[in-house]
């Protein structure tokens, strides 16, 4: 076995990587840039090679300077993780010429499944099943039609040349594909000045499902099983799942065996997965091949109890499999989501700073759900704009679905992170949707469930009463508190009363509450009682509370005369008054926010790159104003309504915060 | 008897109603509470023990002695909050809009008398059109005389005004002594003269809410320490605020059972100092971080954000916080930071409240704006107010002391009791740049040797331990373990007693 390994990268598979060969009894080796210095990755490997500036194209992906590193901790191996330099096949040949051996696939899989078409013929020879389509020219109409016949109804015709849905069209008969591949090609024309069309099969009801492989040089290869990963965001995956709630085990068969044929028509070894697009007939076709440790590795972990990392190691160093097609076996139901420094309420925009508080939830098994967090962050540490915005994968595991989902979600509510924007909210919510739950979903999930973007959680009467009745024992805590101060008027001391009322979320309820050393009973108006128990105190902010009989998670922030509650994606303001408190309220006027629309401001910390109006222009609705670039990436920001610009704050170059106004219109 | 007792009720019934049903409504529709409604939002329930509820005005000129309702106009006594005595008094705008009369002011001067002689907080709500103009000099006089209180009554008892309405002409110096005024959005405003004065002799257009609204008090002149959304909200922060302060400069501040522990370690504080200097970062995080239960009370949160003050508990006990603020001009000190931060001070100093100072300051403002300012004298302010302060004093530098600003933080030099620094703290005359670049003035033109000199620089002051050796600096803490060893400090400094030579009055540099 490998005395020392480095890995070929940084955050969380980084620190992944590295507790497994810990595990092992392998010396870890990490590299890091000017950014990643405090980075936890950095602290958990034995030893740490600094290798350049920030950015990754100074630093992790540069070639030269991780074999540097290699070189000087003299590793005998390297892991690559996920991204970066994973799938460089000029990478793994540097490692081989020096005689270090690549955690992965040999480079010519790496190169064979790097190429879509390439990857797409050599399936098909393989016997893999594969989107029907036509890749030659299609004369005319009627031509169409009878390829069309062929492919099967629904069929995508599309433009060569084609992108960003133009000369695009579905066709489900014979006179729409006339008419679809006449605009098609006209659009075509027009837009790319190449007419050339082709048509394909249209996949309805798209799911994305993968199917994990894991390949040895002696020529044994095993699937084990697949992961459902439809929840996306353009393209970017937010939760997945193992099993699949869609597949039965004939396609589970089909596909795994599809796939291990592919792997082993390219000579693979290592881990690998190959992507499935299937539709709503369970038809699959295949997508692509990832020739790495995918980022939901997870799941396929805690369904079938086999480290992923140790395989690659292990195969690696020439091992053959221990485990065989017969040994696998899917237990139970695994779910991963996938928190990202993205403001769910801001459109999903990066958000980058300090983690103020970073504490995740026990990882252990609770009330039948076990909890597990790969994570490369921790309390105190930055979030940079230069890297991946993902900081923990939050994985569950239970017997069921049902229960692994219910799992996930108590997870959620514990998750405490502050001082950045990030979608934990929205996590939630996804994972209370009824759709999701059903287990009913496809690729377009969020973009038709959200398509608005997302603005919180309206709770359900049942719910809010739950955080109600919560809150109302909480307040009683705080405010017996507040009245055992020092100083006061003997004899004549404040009494904490028992009624009181809680509005949330527009509700009002009146309740009344009975205390006594175990806990307290909440009895509202129409005499529903509500067992209360917990150890919440003043400054707590997580209440672990029980409310009859069933956990309740809150995060708890203080607001005037009540509490900021967190729960479920939900972000509730809850006051807690007295009978003739809550009377004088209602009598308070509705504060209207104050207008921002003739103010364009920076959505996110991030640096100017470019102003592209001034003082006096008109602009039109939707027209590019500046840019920001944050993380990476360049946000360009357009002008909501036509206007005129009146003042402009901003100039390249400046570095902005949230909120700050970029410029002003007349 | 009955018809007696009966009388008193029918009686008390009419004091309570005020200016009428009619007036209690369009108060309502304005979005404000009334006067008795206010002050039993501010109280504890049922505690409110009410004073002179049967005085009326004795004017007889132009029709008044037709126009008497019960109260005069103000509502006053005392109550408790959270079992703790205080007084009050409150404007009711029903009658004859809140005006204020000499019965009026009578009654005001009645309970700071009584707050003053039995030690507690004097709380004045203000809602009032200002004089009662059909008395004349008897209602100036009225004010004078509770000017001169609320004189009398600083240092001695908090005062705490509530500004819910109108407040204007003579009527804004009461408050404007007292020591915190609080403001409700939208709905108050405080200013010598008004909208159409000003208009009638500068030519200036302004609405009395940019005149003298709580935005404009709260950020741009600092005349307000804080404003509410609303009279609710601002009835139950005063509240909270009193749960922080002595009911008088004889009594020690209020503790309260606290649920955190003070020895809590905070790994996290460790990466709060960024690895580059002049990049900046939240101080109110370490506030927060070091507080109980990360319960912070901000004083004149939007005005002068270069420096933070409010109060926090340690152990239950109440501690104000001075702290500069890197996010906002580096932190560094000027006219308006200097002037916030010692009013601060020496409110805590006259109640002896403990202060916390964290120190990350750059140094003075530099500029003709400060320098025609008088920040040579404002800068003094907050000078004075550490070195005369005898409450117990514990400083963490957590990066940049320098210069004069190092001084006047609540330095060892001035009686720092406890003098912490970071590792990361830089104590220093200047930064290593400037400093290089006079001392080795001759080398300027030569970027290499500047360079190297400012490394020397760097490596043999930016760091505590040139004041650790002289003793300046009692010791260097790890940052996480901060709020032990500042919790310590406290509880070490309980039985601290110390006192300034006998004098009239200090000088200080107003």
């Amino acid at each position: 076995m490998f005395n020392k390994i480095l890995i070929a990268n940084r955050g969380e598979i980084a620190c992944r990587v590295i507790k497994t060969a810990h595990a092992m009894g392998i010396k870890t080796v990490a590299i890091y840039s000017d950014a990643d210095r405090n980075a936890l990755h950095v602290k958990m490997a034995d030893e740490a090679i600094h290798i350049g500036p920030p950015p990754a194209n100074q630093s992790y992906i540069v070639i030269d300077k991780v074999m540097e590193a290699i070189r000087q901790s003299g590793a005998e191996a390297v892991h690559p993780g996920y991204g970066f330099l994973s799938e460089n096949s000029k990478f793994a040949e540097a490692l081989a010429a020096e005689g270090v051996a690549f955690i992965g696939p040999p480079v010519g899989a790496i190169e064979k499944m790097g190429d879509k078409i390439t990857s797409k013929k050599i399936a098909q020879k393989a016997g893999v099943s594969t989107v029907p389509g036509y890749m030659g020219l299609i004369a005319d109409g009627d031509e169409a039609v009878k390829i069309s016949a062929q492919v099967g109804y629904p069929v995508m015709i599309k433009a060569s040349a084609g992108g960003g849905g133009k000369g695009m069209r579905i066709a489900w008969k014979e006179d729409e594909v006339r008419d679809g591949f006449q605009s098609s090609k006209n659009e075509a024309a027009s837009s790319f000045g190449d007419d050339r069309i082709f048509i394909e099969k249209f996949v309805t009801q798209p799911r994305h499902i993968e199917i994990q492989v894991l390949a040895d040089a002696h020529g044994n290869c095993i699937y084990l099983g697949e992961r459902e990963c439809s929840i996306q965001r353009r393209n970017q995956k937010v939760i997945e799942e193992a099993p699949s709630p869609f597949l039965d085990p004939e396609t589970r068969k089909a596909m795994g065996e599809q796939a291990c044929a592919l792997a082993q028509a390219v000579g693979y070894t290592s881990a690998g997965t190959v992507e499935f697009i299937v539709d709503g007939d369970r038809n699959f076709y295949f997508l692509e091949m990832n020739t790495r440790l995918q980022v939901e590795h997870p799941v396929t972990e805690l369904i079938t109890g086999i480290d992923l990392v140790e395989q690659m190691i292990r195969v690696a160093n020439g091992e053959p499999l221990s485990i065989t097609q017969d040994d696998v076996k899917l237990n139970g139901w695994a779910m991963e989501s996938r928190l990202y420094a993205e403001d769910p309420y801001r459109g999903f925009l990066p958000s980058i700073g300090r983690l103020t508080r970073y504490r995740p939830p026990a990882e252990r098994a609770v009330e039948g759900a076990t909890v597990r967090n790969d994570t490369g962050v921790y309390e105190g540490g930055e979030i940079s704009m230069y890297y991946d915005p993902m900081i923990a994968k939050l994985c569950t595991w239970a017997p069921t679905r049902t229960q692994a989902i219910e799992g996930m979600r108590n997870a959620l509510d514990a998750f405490e992170v502050e001082g950045i924007g990030h979608n934990l909210p929205f996590l939630s919510a996804v994972m209370d949707h009824p759709k999701f739950v059903s287990g009913d979903i496809t690729t377009a999930f969020i973009a038709e469930e959200y398509p608005d973007g997302f603005q919180g959680v309206e709770l359900s009467d049942k719910a809010l009463r739950r955080i109600a009745a919560t809150c109302v024992a909480m307040n009683r805590v705080a405010e017996i508190r507040r009245a055992r101060v020092s100083g006061k008027l003997d004899n004549h001391e404040r009494k904490v009363g028992d009624i009181w009322n809680v509005a949330v979320q527009g509700e009002s309820y009146d309740v009344s509450i009975a205390a006594d050393p175990k806990g307290a009973s909440v009895t509202f108006a129409d005499g529903e009682t509500l067992r209360i128990s917990g150890d919440w105190t003043p400054g707590d902010q997580l209440a672990v509370m029980d409310v009859d009989g069933a956990a309740l998670v809150l995060k708890v922030g203080k607001i005037s005369g009540g509490f900021r509650i967190r729960s479920r994606g939900a972000d509730l303001k809850v006051h807690v008054r007295s009978p003739r408190q809550a009377e004088l309220a209602r009598l308070m006027p509705e504060k209207v926010p104050a207008d921002t629309s003739k103010l364009l401001l920076c959505p996110m910390p991030g640096l100017i790159v470019k102003v592209n109006v001034e003082v006096g222009d008109e602009v039109q609705e939707g027209q590019a104003l500046c840019t920001v670039e944050a993380m990476k990436m360049e946000n360009i920001l357009r002008a909501e309504r036509k206007g005129t610009v009146s003042k402009v704050n901003a100039a390249a170059g400046d570095s902005l915060a949230v909120d700050d106004v970029i410029m002003e219109f007349e | 008897m009955k018809d007696i007792l009966q009388v008193l009720e029918g009686r008390r019934a009419e004091a309570r109603l005020g200016g009428g049903q009619k007036r209690i409504d369009a108060q309502h529709a304005k979005g404000k509470l009334t006067a008795r409604e206010r002050i039993e939002l501010l109280l504890d329930e049922e505690s409110f023990e009410e004073f002179d509820m049967f005085v009326t005005h004795r004017c007889t000129d132009f029709g008044m002695e037709q126009n008497k309702v019960y109260g005069d106009g103000v509502v006053t006594g005392w109550g408790t909050i959270n079992g703790r005595m205080v007084y009050v008094f409150s404007q009711d705008f029903t009658v004859l809009g809140g005006s204020l009369s000499e019965t009026h002011a009578q009654k005001i001067c009645k309970i700071m008398d009584m707050a003053m002689q039995n030690g507690a907080p004097v709380i004045g709500i203000n809602d009032s059109g200002g004089a009662r103009i059909q008395e004349g000099v008897a209602s100036l006089a009225g004010y004078a005389e509770v000017f001169q209180r609320n004189v009398m009554a600083s240092g001695v008892v908090p005062q705490i005004s509530l500004i819910m309405g109108p407040c204007a002409g003579g009527a804004v110096y009461s408050p404007a002594m007292t020591d915190f005024i609080f403001m409700v959005q939208d709905s108050s405003y405080m200013f010598v003269t008004g909208p159409d004065v000003v208009k009638t002799v500068t030519n200036e257009v302004v609405t009395a809410e940019e005149l003298g609204g709580a935005s404009t008090h709260t950020r741009k002149s600092s005349v307000a320490d804080g404003a509410f959304e609303n009279d609710v909200e601002a009835l139950a922060e005063v509240r909270r605020l009193v749960d922080f302060l002595p009911l008088s400069n004889r009594e020690k501040p209020p503790v309260r059972p606290f649920f955190d522990e003070p020895g809590r370690v905070e790994t996290s504080l460790d990466t709060l100092i960024p690895e580059n200097a002049n990049t900046p970062y939240d101080m109110k995080e370490l506030i927060l971080k070091i507080a109980d239960e990360a319960d912070f009370y901000e004083i004149q949160e939007n005005y002068a954000k270069n420096i933070i003050t409010g109060f926090m508990r340690l152990e239950g006990q109440t501690v104000g916080v001075v702290a500069n603020q890197p996010m906002v001009l580096a932190g560094c000190l000027d006219i308006d930071s200097s002037r916030k931060a010692a009013r601060f001070v020496r409110f805590c100093d006259a109640f002896e409240i403990p202060i916390l100072t964290l120190v990350d300051v750059p140094g003075f403002l530099p500029g003709t704006s400060q320098e025609y300012g008088g920040v040579i004298k404002h800068g003094a302010k907050l000078l004075f107010a550490y070195g005369e302060a005898t409450v117990p004093k514990v400083t963490v530098i957590t990066r940049k002391a320098y210069g004069g600003a190092y001084d006047v933080m609540s330095s060892k030099h001035l009686r720092g009791d406890f003098n912490y620094a970071w590792p990361t703290a830089e104590i220093a005359v200047m930064g290593a740049k400037g400093a290089t670049e006079i001392i080795h003035r001759a080398d300027l033109k030569d970027a290499d040797k500047i360079a190297a000199h400012a490394k020397n620089y760097e490596d043999r002051f930016a760091n505590p331990f040139v004041a650790a050796e002289r003793g300046f600096i009692d010791e260097v803490i790890q940052p996480r373990s901060t709020r032990k060893r500042v919790s310590r400090a406290f509880a070490s400094l309980r039985g601290k007693k110390l006192t300034n030579p006998w004098k009239k009055h200090d000088n200080i540099p107003l």
